[in-house]
């Protein structure tokens, strides 16, 4: 293994090592969804979803999880001055940044095996659409995990910092909810799933991931250089 | 000259009215704009007056000092 | 020297923006679909354009500061963003009243352009409260930076995004201000860009002169050694 390559390995496991070992969030963030599926069903007097409002419903959700979730990572690590030990280390900063994307990426996926079953059962008439869904929250994922790393980066080092993730983030993140639910509507129509536009659908999320996946890569040196 | 009149969509002076306001809101961000400039402007007048103020002073100190 | 050519650039400005005007309502003739309406388009859009042009420039000087490390690129940076914001309000402004006198709405989500615009505009509106929630200066300078560069990169991402939302019953509108332009609205559509382009360029030298100028005057009290006032902004980056 290269050194880069051993340290990405390496940090990625020590944040889902800390992860697991504290487990703090990951449930509080399920019950937050699921909770949330709740005030859904009353809010908009549904009890089974389809098309457009189901997407709509998931991917609101699990967005607004996500971004309650998204600056634990990082204010977690600070407080524990991971940073300053990962700034002395003789590494590459982007790896730190690809490790930390990947520790946020996991995550999402987590919340999602305990959100989307249970949202299936309370909304949905047939899991049909649920296989290539799991395509569409991968691609989705890798996006917000990689402007969340970088919004968080920056806003963990700033007072209010519980209000800045959100609040830059949400924009950002429009593109990604615009393909995501975009690509889910059809899969979870009334009549079964169908793909219309699928591909199309996924590209968009591909080349979200890889813009936002290179600028962050390229950008993340100058935001620990202290 | 392809002249493209059909029939338009709002009768004239109705339309008239829209497309003014339009025109008029940019001239109106325009002024806001120069006006908060203006303001910025009398600030840094005053604090140029305010320097060289000081200026004298230390010059009629420096004067003191050395005849003193 | 930030003034240099601030003079001739504004009565360039003034020119064009009378001359633009002219052409809108003396020469461009009346648009077949939307009648008198369609005369916002030549505010409206080239506004659009160079906010949008701005933010991108402002994603470039910012680029530059990572690179040099010298300040004002980033104060370049800010500037451009500002302007364009403020040139953001005035193009949403313009296209609701659009809206509300081509779909008799103050809203519509139908234009994809005009959304793709809210979302940047949104997304720009943040990098205020941004700025002003980081209180070291130097990396204040560099995280807006970060975000200017991000912001910058977006912008394109969005506007394909939306555009592609749209769903293919809702025909595109938007048809009129491009292809298919008799000469004369062509003509007068490149004059108001030429207008708003060279206006956005004044405002810019404008805006930094006022911050130069107010720069020098900290600098000059420094070397008096006399109490700097403390009226200085958190957020907009010094220059001298």
């Amino acid at each position: 293994m290269t050194p880069s390559r051993a340290a990405f390995a390496a940090i990625l496991a020590k944040d889902l090592r800390s992860e697991l070992r504290t487990l703090q969030s990951l449930p509080a963030m399920a019950l937050f969804s699921v909770t949330t599926f709740v005030i859904f069903r009353f809010g908009l007097d549904r009890t089974s979803l389809s098309g457009s409002l189901a997407a709509g419903v998931l991917w609101a959700t699990l967005l607004f999880a996500a971004v309650l979730g998204i600056n634990r990572l990082f204010v977690a690590e600070r407080e524990e001055g991971g940073f300053d030990a990962i700034r002395l280390a003789p590494i590459d900063r982007s790896v730190l940044f690809a490790a930390k994307v990947a520790a946020l990426l996991v995550y999402l996926l987590a919340l999602e095996l305990v959100a989307v079953p249970i949202f299936a059962i309370f909304f949905l008439e047939d899991a049909a659409g649920l296989g290539p869904l799991v395509l569409v929250l991968l691609l989705t994922d890798l996006g917000l995990a990689a402007t969340g790393t970088l919004i968080s980066s920056m806003a963990v080092n700033s007072r209010a910092r519980d209000l800045l993730v959100p609040l830059v983030l949400l924009p950002l993140a429009v593109p990604l909810m615009i393909a995501a639910t975009g690509a889910t509507e059809p899969l979870l129509s009334l009549g079964g799933p169908s793909y219309d536009r699928f591909g199309t659908w996924l590209m968009v999320l591909g080349l979200y991931d890889l813009i936002f996946g290179l600028v962050g890569y390229a950008v993340f040196d100058f935001l620990l250089e202290d | 000259m392809e002249l493209l009149f059909a029939a338009p969509a709002l009768p004239l002076d109705e339309a008239g009215k829209y497309v003014a306001g339009a025109y008029v809101v940019f001239l109106v961000l325009l002024v806001i704009y120069l006006a908060i400039m203006a303001a910025k402007l009398q600030r840094i007048e005053k604090e140029l007056r305010d320097v060289a103020a000081i200026a004298e002073g230390h010059k009629a100190e420096r004067r003191e000092e050395v005849s003193a | 020297m930030y003034g240099k050519g601030l003079k001739p650039l504004s009565i360039a400005t003034v020119a064009m923006l009378a001359l633009s005007l002219s052409l809108v309502f003396f020469y461009a003739p009346l648009d077949g679909d939307q009648g008198f309406i369609q005369k916002i388009f030549y505010l409206h859009v080239p506004l659009a354009i160079v906010a949008l042009v701005g933010f991108i420039l402002g994603g470039v000087f910012a680029i530059a500061h990572l690179r040099t490390d010298d300040r004002r690129w980033d104060a370049y940076s800010y500037v451009s963003i500002h302007i364009s914001v403020i040139f953001g309000v005035a193009v949403l402004i313009t296209g609701a009243i659009w809206a509300k006198a081509s779909w008799g709405h103050w809203w519509v989500w139908d234009e994809p352009t005009l959304v793709s615009f809210l979302i940047v505009f949104l997304l720009y509106a943040t990098y205020y409260p941004f700025r002003y929630a980081i209180e070291d200066r130097d990396r204040q300078a560099r995280y807006a930076s970060v975000f200017a560069v991000t912001a910058g990169a977006f912008v394109p991402l969005n506007f394909m995004a939306v555009r592609m939302a749209q769903s293919l019953v809702h025909p595109r509108t938007f048809a009129t201000a491009e292809g298919g332009m008799p000469g004369e609205m062509m003509l007068t559509f490149l004059c108001s860009l030429a207008a708003m382009s060279l206006l956005w360029t004044t405002l810019v030298k404008f805006e930094l002169t006022a911050k130069s100028a107010s720069g020098q005057v900290k600098r000059l009290r420094r070397a008096l050694d006399a109490p700097v006032a403390g009226g200085g902004s958190r957020i907009a980056p010094e220059v001298s």
